[in-house]
């Protein structure tokens, strides 16, 4: 046989033997690439994490103006029962003022009077805002203070001074009842 | 390093070529597995087990790196940490299953590797140096397997920990002391786990360092081939790329067939029911047996059940305990002085009859009888054909080895690698075969 059938040989440039290089190389390119995968998504929420990603939570014992801190998703999670004086408040407050343009009832959610559901971290770098208890800080606009880099929320949880560029994160929530809602 | 006809290290472009002056990490993968690097052209495939068994290593490295994100070295929690990661974690069940059965598979390449070295005398000069660091690592491998059998802390891990330190308080006057500074206990316990997962964690890594000076004590001389004679002319070798680079990646992806059906068809095939049971310091399952790469020395272990005394009077020399401990180091340590033991100045297996019947109907059957018999319960006739296992085991080594290279008449040996390929050597001046004599299609032209 001529040496042209083992391959050195080039018919425009094109060799037998570039045949079993591709072969070879995307098959092993696939195979890593299918490797990646598993080793990647290993590092993702492990299913018993995924299973806890919901939290109910019963507000049948809040009064106006209170709030319970609860846990969601490993992360704190502040329930509000606004007081009337709050609602109105922070519904005087002009929208184009605001940094992060939300109306209440945006926050609230369609059928929702007073119930404001948000997670309990700051938007700048995750510390937890001060103002959900009795007594704590509530900054210059009656709602959360965050202490680590000075972030004033107002009542409504929405940025209004500091280095925070968001509102705090209202979670997906639903109302199971009066007196349960299902956070997630 | 390596032959005056290997290909030289030249940077293409400008980066490589700054890369060179600066680091030159290029050039040394060049040379080690590059075309820098001439290898005899007659490698056979006992010679892919080398690039295998580093697959491997790097293999259970990556796979035990992400078993170590989702485990607990706790006594608490250990065991169902492992259901933990069989049930929750992301492709945990694939993970734990292939770095399990990836250390069964590390043994299976490495025991041929060994095998190979025994049959074709790797170990001989000028290869000494890198069978010794070979010695090291098999060593250390053990130490590695044993300790992350541990780690599940099931029953065979607890009882398995148990005894294996047990071997230690075996020794006259300090053993009970040592066993209990290894275990930092009175029995396996939290403190054992811990350190087990820390030194199952470390070990690996210094494996590793010892494989780069095995491969660099290789490279020195330059690979062996199964005619057991040296490289003479460029004409005996080909560069290591694309020849041998190729070929590893061929046979690499034809184990990996073999290695993915274990895996995902017949996951618990190797392993121990026993350890899905958690550890309990009160009760020993019934019969207790490590894994399977184990067997051989586990036999060699349980062979010596008598003490050995001064005859006719009852004064003990030598407690049965610790006569079989010592056996069982032994057995490895005599591969240590392999190269000394075997002084016949031929290699290759190929070339020695005597050498071949003994490896084919002595070390081998030997060596199946004690795989079979550390997986055996300890009764008879079991025992005592351990004991006939072992006898042969160590006079294999330093009786017969020693005694065939003394009486051997070798087969004549090809002039060169080129010669036993093509059945003549243009070099051999002594040889004049016509060119036509050359079998057709023995060696494929080279294509690039």
């Amino acid at each position: 046989m001529a040496s042209t059938a083992a391959g050195t040989g080039t018919e425009d440039g094109v060799r037998r033997r570039d045949w079993i290089h591709i072969a070879a190389l995307s098959s092993a390119g696939v195979g890593a690439a299918s490797v990646v995968l598993p080793l990647v998504t290993q590092m993702d929420p492990s299913a018993d994490v995924l299973a806890a990603s919901t939290t109910d939570v019963d507000i049948s014992s809040l009064e106006p103006g209170q709030s319970i801190k609860e846990v969601f998703r490993e992360q704190p999670l502040f329930v509000k029962r606004m007081a009337a004086a709050e609602i109105a408040e922070v519904n005087a407050v002009d929208i184009g003022d605001l940094r992060d343009k939300q109306t209440l009832e945006e926050r609230l959610g369609a059928g929702n009077a007073d119930i404001l559901v948000q997670l309990g971290v700051c938007t700048h770098l995750g510390c937890v805002p001060l103002g959900a208890a009795e007594g704590e800080e509530k900054g210059e606009y009656d709602g959360y203070f965050c202490p680590c880099h000075g972030s004033h929320y107002d009542a409504a949880g929405r940025i209004r001074k500091g280095p925070a560029p968001t509102n705090l994160v209202v979670p997906e929530f639903s109302f199971q009842s009066e007196s349960v809602i299902r956070v997630g | 390093m390596s032959f005056a006809w290997a290909k030289n290290y030249e940077p293409k472009n400008a980066f490589t070529q700054w890369m060179d002056e600066k680091l030159p990490l290029p050039r040394l993968v060049y040379n080690a597995v590059g075309a820098g690097y001439p290898v005899p052209r007659n490698l056979n495939y006992m010679w892919n087990f080398g690039v295998l068994a580093g697959f491997f290593l790097m293999f259970q490295i990556v796979t035990g790196i992400v078993l170590a994100m989702h485990y607990a070295a706790n006594t608490e929690v250990a065991f169902s940490q492992i259901e933990h990661i069989m049930r929750n974690v992301n492709y945990g069940w694939m993970f734990k299953n292939a770095h399990a059965n990836g250390a069964s598979f590390f043994f299976i390449v490495i025991y041929l590797h060994i095998f190979r070295g025994f049959y074709f005398s790797s170990y001989k000069a000028p290869r000494e140096m890198i069978w010794l660091l070979g010695v090291v690592i098999f060593l250390l491998m053990m130490a590695t397997a044993f300790m992350g059998y541990v780690l599940p802390w099931g029953q065979m891990s607890f009882w398995g920990a148990k005894v294996i330190t047990g071997l230690f308080g075996a020794i006259p006057f300090v053993g009970d002391t040592l066993q209990t500074w290894l275990v930092g206990g009175f029995a396996p316990n939290n403190a054992t786990l811990n350190r087990f997962f820390s030194l199952h964690f470390l070990l690996p890594f210094v494996i590793a360092g010892v494989v780069i000076l095995h491969i660099w004590a290789l490279h020195i001389p330059g690979s062996s081939n199964p005619t057991g004679i040296e490289v003479k002319q460029e004409s005996d070798t080909v560069p290591f790329h694309p020849y041998y680079t190729a070929k590893d990646g061929w046979f690499l992806g034809l184990f990996l067939i073999f290695f993915a059906f274990v895996v995902f068809f017949a996951p618990y095939a190797l392993g121990h029911p026993d350890n899905w049971i958690e550890a309990s310091p009160l009760s020993t399952p019934a019969h207790i047996v490590p894994e399977w790469y184990f067997y051989p020395f586990y036999a060699i272990l349980r062979a010596f059940t008598g003490d050995l005394t001064i005859p006719f009077t009852d004064i003990i020399l030598i407690e049965a305990k610790l006569l079989g401990v010592i056996a069982m180091f032994a057995a490895i340590l005599v591969w240590f002085f392999l190269p000394w033991l075997d002084k016949s100045p031929v290699r290759s297996g190929n070339y020695r009859p005597l050498f071949k019947k003994f490896f084919w109907f002595g070390l081998i059957p030997c060596m199946a009888a004690l795989f079979y018999l550390g997986g055996a319960t300890p009764e008879e006739p079991f025992i005592m054909m351990s004991q006939i296992a072992t006898a042969y085991y160590f006079m294999h080594f330093l009786v017969i080895l020693p005694i065939i290279s003394q009486i051997e008449v070798p087969k004549p040996l090809p002039y060169s690698i080129t010669e036993s390929v093509l059945g003549k050597d243009d070099g051999a001046a002594t040889k004049d075969v016509p060119p036509a004599a050359a079998p057709a299609g023995a060696m494929p032209e080279p294509a690039e």
